[in-house]
């Protein structure tokens, strides 16, 4: 028995699977859409015989050390990895990534959203592709609109939505008027924030790479923000992202919830929300200033340069963003659960538009945010609720650390800000900006 | 006699485990001093060069390491403050007759086998969750706000989850250690007409200390580089209210990537650690001679 | 009379120890009870206890979206693997330190517990380099070599303390009978100390079982064990407490069941010298 153990313990140590087809081993997160990507690919493997695939589905944050530490170190475990479009320019830069030039002859190219492939070029060249993309937007409840005998504007202003938010704020009966997230992250708080800060007119850094915020811009955006989630907001507000808002507004808990447009066809979904047919939808808020809070965001597939398996590799990532892909899922899922933002056809798709009634909205804010000219002032970097600079995930991170204190009650928004401020100019001093 | 070559086979078969762990030990730790004195970010290869001390300069004037290391010790002082007290209260009642001692036994000892990341997301989720969670529940049931623990009491909830799980191993170490008490002994005392309370005092803590050394030490090495948990459910925050010294470095070398930086902090752990380890060998060494 | 008292009072330890051993268990029973729950149950505002509609729905989801099986014989090839390797290492170890000992022993011991001190996050890098250079990423070997290393100087302790108990008189009639060194510990040893041993052994199955930082960092897919099983669920969008809560009662349950078939042994063991 023991030597039973033993030897299938040993065999199983030693023998790395021999196996006839090419290994493509894809790295992604554990998102519904990638989910839905990773149950369907068997029309993919059916199709091409001579590849099997590997999956690595993960949380975000896991997923995103993960690939990294591998893509940096090239150390090659990855064939296909998910990143965002924080990444792509930097990775392309170091020349961690693969030109795509290999999509096929139908793939056509033009199509992709102008705004969404100009972040995914670095020098002419293609070096991701989108999967999916969003931008943000205001998402509320009707009927509470109605029962508090307001009707939301299409382009709402800060104003308006605090006014909103008080009057559909019903604490005894668990509603509350608005959401937004508070957990600690550059991909999660900071980002909402960065971008009500763009419609403020703060940035992160002036054109000689100077922290901006100890500015009477940030002040005012860091207020509005937790002047709403400390009087309207749900308990608890510090430690939501964007599943845990979600999962409050799909169970009636919130009134007015600004967050990312792929959202939308999960919350009039009506097999997972409670409140699907209630659901109404508007542009993200502005404050007068000519630039609403939209940031711009897509999940996007990519090969590392230390594949071994480059062109299996590129035939799934086309395969898995093609037109065919969308209409596979619009088959399997219904046509109002395809992976939305990526293409102009699918938005020139009346039955689309018609099928998903937050369509023209998640068209509309992707089209207002620019990621070149994201705020009211010049800015030294590329990025709407970013900074593509390496130094970023770290310090937006702790600087979120820092906004997530103040959501949480435990600091004023102007000592958040002061710590932020010096967080900021450590991490400059440290890396030499201004760099040439 | 043969004491001569015994000692010679002595040293032949601790040598495996300890040449093992030395280099376990020592080719990183090279590697990590050697970083640390780096400008090494894996995101910018090829621009690594020497800074002397500047990596140790910043992360020691980081306004997150003095909180964290507070933390830290608030963190490992907390979970054996309250797993020592509760797993002896658990002892002492395990070790009375009692109707289905194996089935509380069994119970009592489930969590220890639980991962800490599960246990982190069910404790995070299901119970403090301010809005879903089942205490979110029991309070509003009773008429009350919801507490929200993680966002205002981060630490302690995090000592409370942390302290679920070792509570086993504690009140298991101690159960052990009160059976193996004299009971002659015990029953002499109660003879002599000393109340419940001084045997105890007098007779089972003094018995017990060993056991609870032992305790100390195997918690306090794993509760120092407590993670999970904090990753799970705060990701050290709000601001660095539950930050220790184990994720202050995760934060500088897997979020900004910057090897140098956590090389750097690295070593400072290492550091930490060892005077907590002379400390706790004076102290366990103490009553190891008894 | 006496009788009637001591009856009740072992009634109020009883009862006072269910309440305790229910109040630990609670959180594990009320994973269990929301894995069988549609999503929306597991939310209502009004929990329900037993009274709901029993589904296997989550189950299902999270065979068809995962493979727990590849991820759970990685976990147990891992844990298993390790620990007997660990134990191949650390009883000749624990030996001589138990049974030759000398003025060193005892600072060799708290050097090695002192290795498990050092964070893992600040060699982070050094080894995914090394691993990286001798191809051990994302392979069980790999794993196994790095859980058999954190895991050594606990087994070389619990070992040390047991076989410290055991009088070395005993060693030595074998040896007077002419054993060799080898045939003392294999056939003296070994039997005595076989209480020891497999609590070890039960003790370290658990803790690499639910390691959960390397063996998330050094894998991939090939050899991803039950942690990344836990980890592509941690967080996902919309409502997830029951699938969580599924996955979570799928990735503890094994452990659980061997730890308690086993707790015998392991509590026997799990002294660390606190007894003597």
């Amino acid at each position: 028995m023991i030597r039973r153990l033993t030897t299938s313990i040993c065999s199983a140590l030693l023998l790395s699977m021999p196996v006839a087809a090419e290994t493509v081993t894809i790295a992604t997160v554990n998102n519904g859409d990638m989910v839905t990507m990773k149950n369907l690919s068997k029309a993919f493997t059916d199709a091409n015989p001579d590849i099997s695939l590997e999956w690595v589905t993960l949380e975000e944050n896991i997923l995103r050390q993960r690939v990294t530490t591998d893509i940096a170190t090239g150390s090659g475990q990855y064939d296909v990895v998910t990143i965002g479009t924080y990444e792509v320019p930097i990775w392309a830069r170091q020349g961690w990534l693969e030109p795509l030039n290999n999509l096929g002859e139908d793939y056509d190219l033009d199509d992709i959203l102008p705004s969404i492939r100009g972040g995914l070029s670095y020098q002419d060249n293609l070096y991701a592709v989108p999967f999916y993309a969003e931008s943000s937007m205001v998402i509320y409840r009707t009927d509470l609109m109605e029962k508090a005998g307001l009707a939301m504007p299409e382009k709402p202003t800060w104003d308006f939505i605090e006014q909103a938010a008080k009057a559909m704020t019903n604490k005894d009966q668990g509603v509350y008027g608005i959401c937004l997230r508070g957990k600690a992250g550059w991909g999660e708080n900071t980002a909402l924030i960065t971008s009500i800060a763009n419609s403020f007119g703060a940035r992160w850094f002036d054109e000689q790479w100077k922290p901006q915020f100890n500015t009477p811009e940030w002040q005012k955006t860091l207020e509005v923000y937790t002047n709403l989630m400390l009087k309207y907001g749900p308990p608890g507000a510090s430690s939501n992202g964007f599943n845990e808002n979600l999962a409050l507004f799909q169970t009636g808990k919130c009134g007015i919830w600004i967050d990312a447009t792929v959202a939308g066809s999960f919350v009039t979904n009506p097999e997972e929300s409670t409140v699907a047919d209630k659901v109404g939808f508007a542009l993200a808020p502005d404050a007068g200033l000519g630039k609403r809070a939209n940031w711009l965001w897509a999940w996007n597939l990519a090969i590392p340069s230390s594949t071994d398996s480059k062109a299996a590799a590129e035939k799934f990532v086309s395969w898995a963003t093609s037109k065919g892909y969308l209409d596979l899922v619009a088959q399997e899922k219904g046509l109002a659960n395809v992976p939305p933002g990526t293409r102009a056809s699918l938005y020139a798709n009346e039955a689309y538009l018609k099928a998903a009634p937050f369509a023209q909205m998640t068209l509309d804010s992707i089209k207002l945010a620019n990621p070149n000219n994201p705020t009211v002032k010049p800015v030294p970097y590329v990025g709407v609720q970013f900074v593509a600079i390496p130094e970023f995930q770290g310090l937006g991170t702790a600087v979120g650390q820092q906004f997530s204190a103040a959501v949480a009650g435990n600091v004023t928004p102007a000592q958040a800000l002061k710590t932020a401020q010096r967080l900021a100019e450590r991490t400059m001093r440290k890396a030499g900006y201004p760099k040439n | 006699m043969a004491t001569t070559s015994s000692r010679f086979l002595g040293r032949i078969m601790i040598s495996p485990a300890v040449a093992l762990l030395l280099v376990w030990m020592l080719v990183p730790l090279a590697m990590t001093i050697y970083f640390s004195f780096q400008n090494y970010n894996l995101l910018m290869p090829g621009m690594q060069e020497f800074i002397g001390w500047m990596n140790y300069e910043f992360f020691l004037t980081d306004p997150a390491f003095t909180e964290s290391f507070f933390n830290t010790l608030q963190l490992v002082c907390g979970v054996l403050f309250i797993t020592i007290i509760g797993g002896t209260a658990i002892a002492v009642l395990l070790d009375q007759a009692i109707v289905g001692r194996n089935i509380v036994r069994i119970l009592v000892l489930a969590p220890f086998f639980v991962m800490p990341t599960v246990s982190a997301l069910v404790w995070k989720n299901m119970f403090m969750n301010p809005v879903n969670g089942l205490f979110a529940h029991m309070f509003t049931a009773l008429g009350l706000e919801p507490f929200d623990f993680l966002s205002q009491a981060p630490l302690a909830s995090i000592i409370l989850i942390v302290s679920w799980q070792w509570l086993p191993f504690a009140a298991l170490i101690l159960l052990t250690a009160i059976q193996s008490l004299d009971q002659e002994q015990l029953e002499a005392a109660e003879l002599d007409g000393a109340g419940p309370m001084a045997r105890f005092y007098y007779i089972v803590v003094p018995h017990l200390s060993r056991a609870i050394t032992a305790v100390v030490l195997i918690e306090t090495i794993f509760l120092l580089s407590v993670f999970a948990e904090i990753l799970v459910t705060t990701n050290g925050g709000p601001g660095y209210a539950s930050t220790n010294i184990t994720y202050l470095i995760y934060s500088q070398s897997l979020l900004d990537f910057d090897v140098g930086a956590g090389s750097a902090g690295g070593i400072i752990a290492v550091i930490i650690a060892n005077v907590v380890a002379v400390f706790l060998m004076r102290m366990f060494g103490k009553n190891l001679e008894k | 009379m006496r009788q009637s008292q001591l009856l009740r009072q072992k009634m109020v330890y009883s009862l006072l120890a269910w309440t305790v051993g229910i109040a630990i268990f609670f959180p594990i029973l009320w994973t269990v009870f929301t894995s069988f729950k549609t999503e929306l149950e597991a939310v209502a505002t009004e929990p329900s206890f037993l009274m709901f509609d029993w589904t296997l729905e989550n189950y299902s989801t999270v065979f068809i979206e995962s493979r727990y099986f590849t991820h759970f014989w990685n976990s147990v090839v891992i844990s298993i693997g390790s620990s007997l390797l660990g134990l191949l290492i650390a009883i000749p170890a624990a030996w001589a330190m138990a049974f030759v000992p000398n003025k060193r022993t005892k600072d060799v011991l708290m050097w090695m517990l002192s290795t498990k001190m050092l964070p893992p996050v600040g060699v982070l890098v050094p080894i995914y380099l090394l691993f990286r250079d001798f191809d051990l990423l994302d392979t069980k070997l790999g794993l196994v070599i790095v859980m058999t290393l954190i895991n050594l100087p606990i087994m070389i302790w619990m070992l040390y303390t047991y076989f410290r108990e055991i009088p070395s008189e005993v060693l030595e009639a074998a040896r007077m009978d002419g054993a060799t060194i080898g045939s003392e510990i294999v056939h003296v040893l070994l039997p005595i100390a076989l209480p020891g041993i497999a609590s070890t052994l039960l003790l370290n199955i658990i803790l690499s079982w639910n390691e959960a930082f390397w063996t998330l960092i050094l894998t991939a897919a090939k050899a991803a064990p039950l942690t990344a099983f836990i980890a592509s669920y941690s967080s996902p969008e919309g409502l997830f407490y029951a699938k969580l809560s599924a996955a979570s009662t799928l990735a503890i349950a094994p452990i659980l069941i061997i730890g308690w078939f086993s707790q015998k042994q392991l509590v026997r063991g799990l002294t660390f010298g606190a007894v003597k």
